[in-house]
């Protein structure tokens, strides 16, 4: 084993300190660029919540890109220019540490996530899209409404969402049914999540919006779309066999559009909805059945509005 | 027989010699040797790891193509569940006590663990609930398939109604691996805290040591929560009972606590002690000690802290009250600090070094630059906001295949080649360990980084068939997925004809710094035996020209002898 090893040269030479201050420049203008690339890595933006979702994001990515090309730089850098001759046995600078830098990449990341948790809590606080979840009692067939909690602030609603083994039906204050959810542009709107059988959840990628429904109890849950449009709403929560099909439309539209919408659609006689998970069981049924259990789909709900799921979505 | 070069101590003991007649029959027997036994974990482990990668190339070929085709999506769902309990809890935990057996007593001295027969029942525990849980697949209705959570009430639906099901047979194969791992968390905490070398105070432990007695501690913490919760599940599907159901009064929500109470800290279970592994290569090929040791050490008592009051981040949008969220989102951030703090430790070590890029390390520093992007991911994903978008998407997929394969698997892989010499006596072939990892990283990359798009896009995960607009990331991502498959063909190679007729090992090859090091290739069965050597400095003092052990030549040329 070799004992004696140069010394580490004290101090950073001035064209030293130069190559690295540019190299950390150039590294902020590519973190820069790539945090306004993360906007077109997500779908349009269509609610109030997008915008702070969006914006938070690039943050993060435009940091994480500064973090992550000054990390893998510097391995890269390590790589080519400490890599051992072959035949090379020797030791490295015996360096043990330096407390004083061992203290600042504690407290600078300490300080960076701590500003981004309070600036999301912030966020979160602004959004207040979650209201109260209230239990109602499935023995006794309580109806959800009863315990509730309405919001407020809403302008439109409440609009019952009810889920099931698969699918999606929207219960509005008019009594109207429908297979997919029509929402009026810049209202806020409140729903009443709920579930027939097991977990659920209500997610809309362009409002960059998602809930849990959980059977049992019922969930205030308030958006305010911004942007006209056919969005898609995806259960994002595993709920078994066809969870994957049940998916159904949110059409936003204006004002106008969607009050003759809600006063035609109430004339309508009601039809069986849309119900992915009854299509695609009927096949497997005309199949022999084969493949591992699964529970038989629920029934379509009867509803005004079956909606049209071949219609082209733009997120 | 030509067994006379062998140390006689090696031979008279229960430990496998390459050559030696009839030595592999003892790794079918109940042997309380830990470093049998760690070669059975990571025998039966890598078997295991070999079977979960061929139920996820089957799910890569049903998603190369948007609509369910390939399979019916019930067969898919199993699949999907199968292949994370499997890899959970067949590979990574089983893989990890491979390395807890092989390595703690050797690091610190011991002859074996502090509970032999303990560790040897824990160990046969693992191969009784992998027949359970591989018997699922041929009771009618398939296997349990409602995802490695099997959050009720989908997981207790039970179509056939019959008593024994797929998902009765999961419930028990976890229970039985719950038990099985305190089992071994109490042995392997016992054995650091009651059986270290003379002189071998805790700062003077090298870092596997301390992340591996930080990740034991968690198991004893959390696993009681998982197993009964399991148990509670085991009720509720069959024999009537409604923890969970909210038909007789219960809250499905309530299982998501105990559930994540302990899978949550899981994660550090299996990255702490990779986070051991990286320590022990990167200063071995950097030539150079630790950068900031005790820090570093430390840390991972900081992570097993806060590793336990972070597990309300998977439950964002599960109805959790504001005020949760924000608390939760800021322990979860805090996480960040002490990982960020063994990284940089990790690039300080690599300063100034004489790098040397043989398979451990290329694994390592691949597996570190993967674990810096996937644990920016991982606070995108602690951002309450985001992860209300991106959550239950492939981001998350993205995301935790970063940690779990592209950090952990490197590393398990790096430890495996790293300790090869040691413990089978044998050198493996540089060229196919170099093969290994290129196509590794390559096959990796393709399949989990493209998956971070379609998570943002808005595709949800486990799904069957999905929209076609992200069919191009699962196009990429399924290449990536058959390319692992093929990146484990040199390494099965490697692995099994060095195993049978590489070239001996020295004693210590790499020239490294520890206590294993001094002990013959492989090791006999009481390693040190009666003369235990005195650690007299910190460990990886590469260049201080500092001996580890008193009378240290003794030990080296003892070694050398065998």
């Amino acid at each position: 084993m070799t004992s004696t090893t140069p010394k580490p040269k004290k101090g950073l030479s001035l064209r030293l300190i130069l190559i690295l201050l540019s190299l950390v420049g150039l590294n902020l203008l590519v973190s820069l660029q790539i945090a306004q690339w993360s906007f077109s890595w997500l779908p349009v933006a269509a609610s109030t919540a997008a915008p702070y979702v969006d914006g938070l994001f690039s943050l993060e990515v435009g940091m994480g890109a500064f973090l992550f090309n000054g990390c893998v730089g510097f391995i890269l850098w390590s790589v080519i220019a400490n890599r051992a001759e072959k035949y090379d046995e020797s030791d490295g600078l015996p360096i043990e540490g330096n407390t004083k830098l061992e203290i600042i990449w504690t407290v600078i990341p300490f300080i960076i996530v701590m500003a981004l948790a309070i600036y999301s809590i912030d966020v979160n606080g602004k959004l207040d899209t979650l209201g109260p979840k209230n239990k109602y009692d499935v023995a006794e067939n309580q109806s959800p409404k009863t315990v509730a909690s309405l919001d407020g602030l809403s302008e439109v609603g409440p609009i019952e969402v009810i889920s099931r083994q698969w699918n999606w039906e929207f219960v509005y204050p008019n009594g109207v049914r429908s297979s997919e959810l029509h929402l009026p542009i810049d209202q806020r709107a409140n729903f009443l999540l709920t579930s027939k059988d097991v977990i659920h959840s209500f997610y809309i990628p362009a409002f960059r919006l998602k809930q849990d429904i959980i059977p049992g109890s019922v969930i205030s849950y308030s958006i305010t779309p911004t942007r006209e449009g056919r969005y898609r709403l995806r259960d994002a929560h595993f709920s078994g066999a066809y969870f994957s099909e049940n998916q159904t439309h949110v059409i936003v539209q204006s004002k106008d559009d969607y009050a003759s919408w809600l006063q035609s659609t109430n004339e309508r006689p009601l039809v069986p909805g849309l119900s992915p998970g009854t299509v695609q069981y009927q096949k497997r049924l005309s199949k022999g059945n084969k493949g591992w259990a699964t529970v038989p789909p629920a029934p379509p709900p009867m509803v005004n509005d079956p909606g049209n799921p071949d219609d082209p979505h733009e997120a | 027989m030509t067994s006379t070069k062998y140390d006689p101590r090696i031979l008279k003991t229960q430990h496998p010699v390459p050559g030696a007649p009839d030595n592999w029959k003892r790794f079918f027997t109940f042997n309380t040797d830990a470093k049998v036994i760690g070669i059975q974990y990571m025998c039966l482990a890598l078997i295991f790891l070999l079977i979960g990668g061929l139920l996820a190339m089957v799910m890569r070929g049903e998603l190369i193509t948007p609509p369910a085709d390939l399979v019916d999506p019930s067969v898919y769902n199993g699949l999907y569940t199968m292949h994370g309990t499997i890899m959970l809890f067949l590979f990574l935990f089983p893989v990890l006590n491979g390395f807890n057996n092989l390595l703690i007593p050797t690091m610190i001295g011991a002859p074996d663990m502090a509970f032999p027969k303990l560790n040897a029942a824990a160990f046969w525990l693992v191969p009784v609930f992998a027949i359970v849980l591989l018997a699922s697949f041929f009771v009618p209705g398939g296997p349990a398939s409602s995802g490695w959570w099997s959050y009720p009430p989908v997981s207790i639906q039970n179509p056939l109604g019959h008593f024994i099901n797929g998902q009765f047979l999961w419930i028990l194969a976890v229970a039985l691996s719950g038990v099985s791992s305190i089992m071994g968390a109490v042995n392997f905490v016992t054995t650091i805290i009651r059986m270290r070398a003379p002189g071998m105070g805790y700062f003077r432990m090298p870092v596997f040591i301390w992340t591996a007695w930080a990740a034991q501690t968690l198991q004893l913490i959390g696993l009681p929560a998982l197993t009964g919760g399991a148990i509670m599940l085991l009720f509720d599907l069959s024999f009537g009972t409604s923890f969970f159901l909210p038909e007789g009064g219960g809250d499905p929500v309530l299982y998501q606590h105990f559930f994540w109470f302990y899978s949550h800290p899981a994660v550090y279970v299996m990255v702490l002690p990779v986070f051991g592994i990286f320590s022990e290569v990167i200063t071995v090929y950097s030539r150079k000690p630790l950068f900031g040791y005790k820090f570093v050490a430390l840390a991972s008592f900081i992570i097993t802290f806060l590793g336990l009051i972070v597990w309300v981040h998977h439950m964002f949008y599960s109805g959790t009250p504001q005020w949760m969220r924000n608390l939760f989102m800021v322990t979860t951030m805090l996480i960040a600090v002490p990982t960020g703090v063994k990284v940089f430790a990790w690039l300080g070590t690599l300063w100034g070094g004489k790098i040397r890029l043989s398979t451990p390390m290329l694994f390592v520093l691949g597996g570190l630059i993967n674990f810096i992007f996937g644990g920016i991911t991982g606070v995108m994903l602690g951002t309450a906001p985001i992860d209300i978008h991106v959550g239950n998407t492939y981001f998350v997929v993205a995301h935790f295949h970063y940690i779990i394969f592209n950090t952990i698997g490197f590393g398990i892989f790096a430890g495996i080649y790293h300790w090869f010499p040691k413990f089978t006596g044998r050198m493996y072939y540089e060229g196919l360990g170099k093969v290994h990892f290129v196509l590794t990283f390559i096959g990796a990359t393709l399949n989990w980084l493209p998956l971070h798009w379609a998570g943002l896009l808005g595709m949800p995960r486990r799904v069957a068939s999905y929209d076609p607009e992200f069919a191009i990331w699962n196009v990429i991502a399924s290449i990536g997925a058959f390319m692992l498959g093929v990146a484990s063909i040199p390494f099965i190679l490697n692995i099994v004809s060095s195993w049978v007729r590489g070239p001996k090992a020295p004693a210590n090859p790499w020239n490294a710094i520890g206590l294993e090091w001094l002990l013959p290739s492989p090791p006999p069965a009481e390693n040190f035996e009666d003369d235990v050597p005195t650690v007299i400095s910190e460990p990886y003092g590469y260049g201080l020209g500092k001996p580890l052990v008193e009378d240290q030549n003794f030990y080296v040329r003892r070694s050398m002898e065998a």
